[in-house]
């Protein structure tokens, strides 16, 4: 068998790089995969599409840190409409005013030197 | 159904190594080396005796292979299974079922860290994580803040509340001669330091200290025939539900749920059976979730639970008498400490700070980011 010709994160990285938020869905448990990866962990099969979500989500829970140097910034954990839960960081508004149930758009943070491009989130239109 | 057969084996031995800051150029190697020295004088057993090594360290990959060199034991059994701060209570089950088994008949389990001598980062340096490395969590705290933000939206929970929790430790170790921290603290006190990652300040995290230890295990036939009265592992379970923050099912229940059930189970217990406490409180919120998963107040309750001094000296349910990671000792991998102290009350070793009539107590291990729950229930010889 020939060997995979792109990893899970290569793929996701390369969707990113498009300004395109990828996750895998998996048809036999019909439920979308997040992070990436080889085999669907509620099937065991390797069966996983690749699909490119629309952006949208809602803010799970949130925090702000406040490092020994430099500004306090927003870690958070945005629930994705197509059903998926990542880590990221709310843009454009002070971190502590980030908000549990928060709409919030993605976009994506370039890549900077060696640092691969990353999703991050902004308030989405319409947000009270 | 864990294979494990209630009180088939029991803790005969347990003793800290130096904690708290350690002379220099100690090793983790030193610690657990000077912790199994002294827990094999606490129950008459000599090095020789030892044939199963279970240990962790964060700072020695192989840690199994550096102490039968250190100790210069070629045939031990090893095991040195590592998820994070449980790790111990897992080697508990682990050296259980090693005994059953006819793989050693004298266990030890060990642990030592340097981690304030040389740093933090040096102690435990952080894997890269793609999907959450660029976001610059500060971790651990940083997802247990993410918790503790989540429990509070969905039930209320107030920064007072968690507070709480970090006061009632404090309270105990004003009571523990060899813990840490020796002066009072206040909720306000609590809310007005430094902030870390919010809703969090410092007094809401662990003490970053060096220490070790180390406990012995016997079966529980031979266990009978040693000086101090043994201290039997009635329970155990465990529950691994996720390794980063951001793959954690629900931020508000643990994998305390399925660990506790268990080993109640397997204990024939109930929370209301337990005299005394061990919860692994890293973060203050942690505390409030184990008492929830672990059956002492509903979901959502915690916070309530704790205010008014309930888990402290003076309240009815004694939790983390030694002071607990907020207060007494955590040098990284806090787990052992849960145990040992468990053993020093079912044996009514503690004085100032002891619970009249301990004849049970449940240690709960927690490790990485709520990831890997493991709990023991341990009792007296009138339990079994």
């Amino acid at each position: 068998m020939a060997n995979a010709p792109a990893s899970p994160l290569g793929t996701y990285l390369a969707h990113l790089e498009k300004g395109e938020l990828a996750y895998q869905f998996s048809p036999g448990a019909n439920a979308a995969v997040f992070y990436p990866r080889m085999i669907c962990p509620i099937t065991g099969s390797d069966d996983l599409q690749w699909r490119v979500s629309n952006g949208l989500g809602t803010v799970y829970a949130t925090t702000v840190v406040t490092p020994q140097k430099g500004d306090p910034y927003n870690v958070a954990l945005i629930d994705v409409d197509e059903g998926f839960r990542m880590m990221s960081r709310v843009e454009d508004i002070a971190p502590l005013d980030v908000r549990i149930a928060m709409r919030v758009q993605f976009r994506v943070h370039a890549a900077e030197g060696d640092e691969p491009p990353y999703p991050v989130f902004t308030p989405a239109a319409g947000t009270p | 159904m864990n294979g494990l057969t209630r009180g088939s084996a029991a803790i005969v031995g347990a003793a800290e190594s130096d904690i708290g800051a350690v002379a220099a150029n100690m090793s983790p190697l030193d610690l657990m080396a000077q912790g199994i020295h002294r827990a094999l004088e606490d129950c008459g057993l000599k090095l020789r005796d030892v044939d199963g090594i279970f240990c962790a360290a964060t700072q020695a990959r192989t840690s199994a292979m550096s102490l039968c060199e250190y100790l210069r034991l070629p045939g031990a059994y090893t095991d040195s299974t590592i998820v994070g701060g449980s790790s111990f209570e897992v080697h508990v089950a682990h050296a259980q079922a090693a005994l059953a088994a006819g793989l050693c008949s004298v266990a030890v389990i060990a642990y030592g860290s340097t981690q304030r001598t040389v740093g933090r980062r040096q102690a435990s340096a952080r894997e890269y994580n793609p999907y959450e490395t660029p976001f610059r969590p500060f971790l651990p705290a940083t997802a247990y803040a993410l918790a503790a933000s989540r429990h509070m939206h969905e039930f209320g929970t107030t920064r007072e509340q968690l507070a709480e929790v970090a006061v009632a430790a404090r309270e105990w170790a004003l009571l523990n001669p060899v813990a840490w921290e020796k002066q009072p603290l206040t909720v306000a006190e609590v809310l007005a330091a430094r902030p870390i990652s919010h809703p969090f300040t410092v007094r809401d995290c662990c003490l970053i200290t060096d220490g070790g230890g180390a406990i012995v295990m016997m079966s529980a036939d031979r266990a009978r025939a040693l000086v101090k009265p043994p201290v039997y592992v009635l329970g155990c379970g465990q529950a691994i539900t996720h390794a980063s923050i951001s793959s954690m099912p629900d931020l508000t229940v643990t994998g305390a749920r399925e660990s506790g059930a268990a080993a109640y189970r397997m204990a024939r217990l109930r929370e209301t059976d337990i005299d005394v406490l061990a919860l692994y409180d890293a973060f203050t919120i942690n505390t409030i979730l184990f008492l929830e998963d672990l059956g002492f107040c509903p979901k959502g309750e915690g916070g309530r639970f704790v205010s008014g001094g309930r888990i402290g000296p003076k309240g009815s349910l004694p939790v983390n008498t030694n002071g607990g990671g907020l207060s007494y000792c955590h040098p990284g991998m806090y787990g052992l400490f849960l145990l040992i102290e468990a053993v020093r009350q079912l044996r009514g070793e503690c004085g100032a700070r002891q619970v009249t009539q301990a004849e049970t107590a449940l240690v709960h291990g927690n490790g990485g980011v709520l990831s890997a729950q493991a709990t023991v229930i341990l009792g007296t010889q009138a339990t079994v």
